[in-house]
């Protein structure tokens, strides 16, 4: 297993998963969701392919409802 | 969205309004913040006729109600332009980072709507970091709409810096203090060159014919609708206000005059 931080909290995978399985894997796989790792976006189309490293900062995102400053 | 189902027709003598090269019928832009639930969303969403909806950009929930339902069934893509703003960002890193992650959310719509806050309590732009975000984002190939003060020289500068529209603030943010400065909102309008559309501050349908009737080509508003007793309600009032406003403004309204002036002609009176 490796160490990651996913949306800000800290999170076990295990070695050797990819984007696609952690997204699988947190029950967002049909979902439109936008993902970052160390602050840099990963396409979609390159979700099978990216393998997380450990310590990676990951932030998966979505659109909420939202007009002007609603945080 | 088509209009067809909309009952008013665009007024002859007016122009559509046009961002970044897309024509608009309806001037009314709305929010989706701030409703109960997705249904009250959607149902004041469609009263409103508004082309085009904003959505934030924030963090999935992780472990938790991976089948909640998704605004983006409720406001689809397909049907409205979405507008995906950068509310809750204080830097300009985290406004482009923001818009980054919304194009690539939107399969690569890249009209973004930025605001760069400056601090909690009025919700005032920071334009040093505004300015150094459009700048960025610009050069990465976004079309910025960008949230500003009500200050000309500001709204011009960013038009010059290259946005496809500029949203001044009518007043602070979910105040619904309506037009709180209409000769800048005015200025603003006659020099500019690109759509101006108040962003935040309205609070009631007055307020949306007011921004108009000043020249505006457009109204963003989201608390003016969500925070109404009846939002749907609100939401179709403040389209006809923003086509009310649109046509007084196209019409040109009458001189102000500070004492009387009869509308029956004084002649042939008979005493």
């Amino acid at each position: 297993m490796i160490e990651i931080q996913l949306n800000g909290e800290p999170k076990q995978v295990a070695s050797g998963s990819t984007i696609a399985d952690l997204v699988e894997a947190e029950g967002l796989g049909n979902r439109r969701v936008a993902v970052e790792v160390n602050l840099e976006i990963v396409p979609r189309s390159h979700y099978d392919q990216h393998l997380i490293a450990s310590g990676d900062r990951i932030e998966i995102v979505h659109a909420i409802g939202g007009g002007q400053e609603t945080a | 969205m088509s209009q067809e189902n909309s009952t008013t027709p665009l007024t002859p003598e007016d122009k559509p309004l046009v961002i970044a090269g897309k024509t608009y019928r309806s001037r009314l832009l709305v929010g989706t913040g701030k409703y109960k639930d997705l249904d009250e969303t959607r149902l004041a969403t469609e009263a409103s006729r508004a082309e085009i909806v904003t959505v934030a950009i924030r963090r999935s929930n992780i472990g938790q109600n991976p089948g909640e339902p998704n605004l983006l069934d409720t406001i689809p893509p397909d049907r409205y332009t979405l507008l995906p703003n950068t509310a809750g960002c204080y830097t300009a890193e985290d406004a482009v980072r923001t818009c980054r992650l919304a194009r690539e959310l939107l399969d690569g719509h890249d009209l973004v709507k930025l605001e760069v806050l400056a601090d909690d309590k009025t919700l005032f732009p920071d334009l040093v970091q505004t300015y150094a975000a459009v700048e960025q984002l610009i050069n990465d190939g976004f079309k910025v709409m960008v949230y500003t003060n009500d200050d000309p020289i500001a709204a011009k500068r960013l038009e010059l810096m290259g946005c496809v529209a500029v949203m001044p603030l009518a007043a602070p943010i979910g105040s619904g203090l309506g037009i709180r400065n209409p000769y800048n909102i005015r200025t603003i309008v006659e020099n500019a060159e690109v759509p101006i559309i108040v962003d935040a501050g309205v609070g009631t349908a007055s307020d949306a014919a007011v921004a108009m009737e000043l020249g505006c080509d457009g109204v963003l508003m989201n608390t003016a609708i969500a925070g109404a007793q009846k939002p749907t309600l609100m939401a179709s009032a403040m389209a006809k206000a923003i086509e009310a406003g649109r046509e007084a403004y196209l019409a040109g309204r009458m001189p102000r005059r500070r004492f009387a002036n009869a509308s029956s002609p004084l002649d042939g009176l008979f005493f």
